[in-house]
């Protein structure tokens, strides 16, 4: 196969899996509403109070904006692998011609997709209601950030779909994303959280991705390269994790 | 002349302690072939080591002379399987597309949408289709790459009968393209309506192979049953018998013509009761024909 034609299947595949689940309204409004939700309750209650050099309203556009982009991940890949995998749609597809390696492509980018019209909201909240200024330079230095940096979870969520079963990927998701992100100070400031907190969120890829996305607009401590390289490493222990879920389904069902 | 499209060569596959395949040769050349046989005969297996979804354990499939399992080579297959769940928020027409976009020189939507009778349907949601539709999408899919080998596993399960010949007459339509079409089924008449060729496989390996007719004059048509003294082996031993199926006394019997062999049994048994001669239908013919070997 041509690269030509691989890249007009992975373009092709991506636009109908974006399609698939913008008209799934129980997928579509968690995934994308619950991010901005949050980002109201939170930003605007607290929004005049200062963190360090920025306001709330501020600050809280980068976490919660990587809590959105990490359950894009997590949901877009993670349940729909595991629903496809488990009820047979994906053997239909393993018949066809149909190279693997366009259809995880297409799973990426459809939640990279979704990533980028969550960040593209929460900024409209921001600059709406949060009255939060920035440089266009470092809008777009944090769109990027975040909507990149959800790639380990992507690892994440495809581990997920090959581990999981189609009824307990969506709980199992729940599960995994709600703790970390709020022990990972999403929802909350680590500055305002109990200090055991404050300890083990830096063993936590959320943390790393705020940490980043906030590193952007200047409002974290620490060095980027430690955040990214720690990104890394959680992308290559996940990957190790899906390899080893999709190599037991492949003997399983198609040995 | 027509040529070999696809070729199992001496196929052995197991899962775990069981036998699906045992040293099976199949050759598949244009035209219709039916795979024929019972639950759990071994037929969907066929259709899996065709489509590289299962790996022989011994021996070598091949389609246009390459392995299945290798996503290239299935470019020229086509499959209709049964499928537990769609994504339903796609449209007809979008999936159609997407499966095109597989295959290097597909169908014309439109030509396919037509095939597979969807083209008043084609911008109807996956979801809000009846089971007969449903089944019509899944054969555009299996059509729409314009494959020289297309797989058909048991296509017309749960149709009424209304239903399933119009479905017979669109696989008829493609298989006038000069394919090569393997189709499993339980249902003889299936077979019958479509094919050129019939293949009965039961327990792993091919009982039968020949035209439907040749496969049909090979059956039993007659089914005889009574009570009776005599045992299995004496029941078997009666000129004209093809098959016995013993239930207490009560003896199930198939054969080409019925009556020598009533004369022959009253002859061994006097005490012979509660005697009925059905013309078999086409099921138990198609049993006669799997039991011979049991």
């Amino acid at each position: 196969m041509t690269l030509g034609r691989a890249l007009r299947i992975l373009a092709t595949e991506t636009k109908y899996e974006f399609l698939k689940l913008v008209r799934l309204p129980g997928f579509a409004i968690p995934i994308v509403v619950f991010p901005l939700m949050f980002y109201m309750i939170f930003g605007l209650a607290f929004g005049r109070q200062r963190m360090g050099s920025a306001t709330m309203a501020t600050y809280l556009l980068a976490t919660m904006g990587a809590f959105g982009v990490i359950g894009a991940a997590l949901f877009g890949l993670g349940v729909t692998v595991a629903g496809e995998r488990g009820q047979g749609w994906l053997t239909v597809k393993r018949a066809s011609p149909m190279p693997m390696v366009t259809y995880f492509g297409a799973k990426v980018l459809m939640s990279m997709l979704f990533s980028a019209i969550i960040v593209a909201l929460l900024f409209v909240l921001g600059v709406t209601f949060g009255n939060v200024h920035l440089p266009a330079a470092l809008w777009l230095k944090l769109a990027a950030a975040l909507v990149l940096g959800a790639t380990p979870f992507c690892a994440l969520g495809l581990a997920i779909g090959y581990l999981a079963g189609p009824n307990s990927a969506s709980p199992i998701v729940n599960m995994i994303h709600l703790p970390i992100a709020a022990a990972s100070g999403l929802w909350m400031p680590l500055e305002v959280l109990p200090p055991f907190v404050r300890r083990i969120a830096p063993a936590l890829p959320p943390f790393h991705l705020s940490q980043l996305a906030l590193g952007t607009i200047g409002l974290s401590p620490g060095s980027m390269t430690v955040h990214m390289f720690a990104l890394a490493g959680f992308a290559a222990g996940f990957l190790v994790l899906a390899s080893i879920g999709y190599r037991r389904d492949e003997g399983r069902t198609y040995g | 002349m027509s040529q070999t499209v696809a070729r199992l060569e001496r196929v052995t596959k197991r899962y775990g302690d069981i036998v699906a395949l045992r040293d099976v040769d199949l050759e598949l050349r244009t035209g219709v072939t039916a795979l024929l046989g019972p639950n759990g005969a071994g037929k969907t297996t066929a259709v899996k080591l065709l489509l590289g979804l299962a790996k022989a354990n011994a021996g070598t499939v091949r389609v246009r002379g390459a392995d299945p399992r290798r996503s290239s080579t299935r470019e020229q297959i086509g499959a209709m399987m049964q499928v537990a769940k769609v994504p339903e928020t796609l449209r007809v027409r979008e999936h159609i597309d997407l499966f095109r976009s597989y295959y290097p020189a597909p169908l014309a939507i439109a030509d396919v949408l037509e095939i597979a009778g969807l083209v008043p349907l084609a911008n109807r949601k996956f979801g809000e289709l009846s089971g007969g539709e449903r089944q019509r999408v899944l054969f555009a899919l299996a059509i729409c790459g314009d494959p020289s080998l297309l797989l058909l596993d048991e296509p017309t399960v749960g149709f009424d009968v209304e239903t399933r010949r119009a479905f017979w007459e669109r696989i008829a339509t493609f298989a006038r393209s000069g394919k090569s079409i393997l189709l499993t089924t339980h249902y003889l008449e299936e077979a019958d309506a479509l094919a050129d060729r019939v293949v009965v496989i039961d327990h792993g390996t091919i009982v039968a192979d020949g035209t439907p007719a040749e496969i049909k004059s090979r059956s039993a048509t007659k089914v005889i049953r009574c009570r009776t003294v005599l045992s299995e082996s004496e029941l078997r031993a009666v000129d004209g018998v093809r098959s016995v199926r013993m239930n207490g006394d009560r003896a199930e019997l198939l054969a080409t013509v019925a009556e020598p062999v009533v004369r022959d049994l009253l002859g061994r048994d006097a005490s012979l009761s509660e005697l009925e001669v059905a013309g078999a239908g086409l099921e138990e013919a198609f049993l006669a024909l799997t039991q011979v070997r049991a």
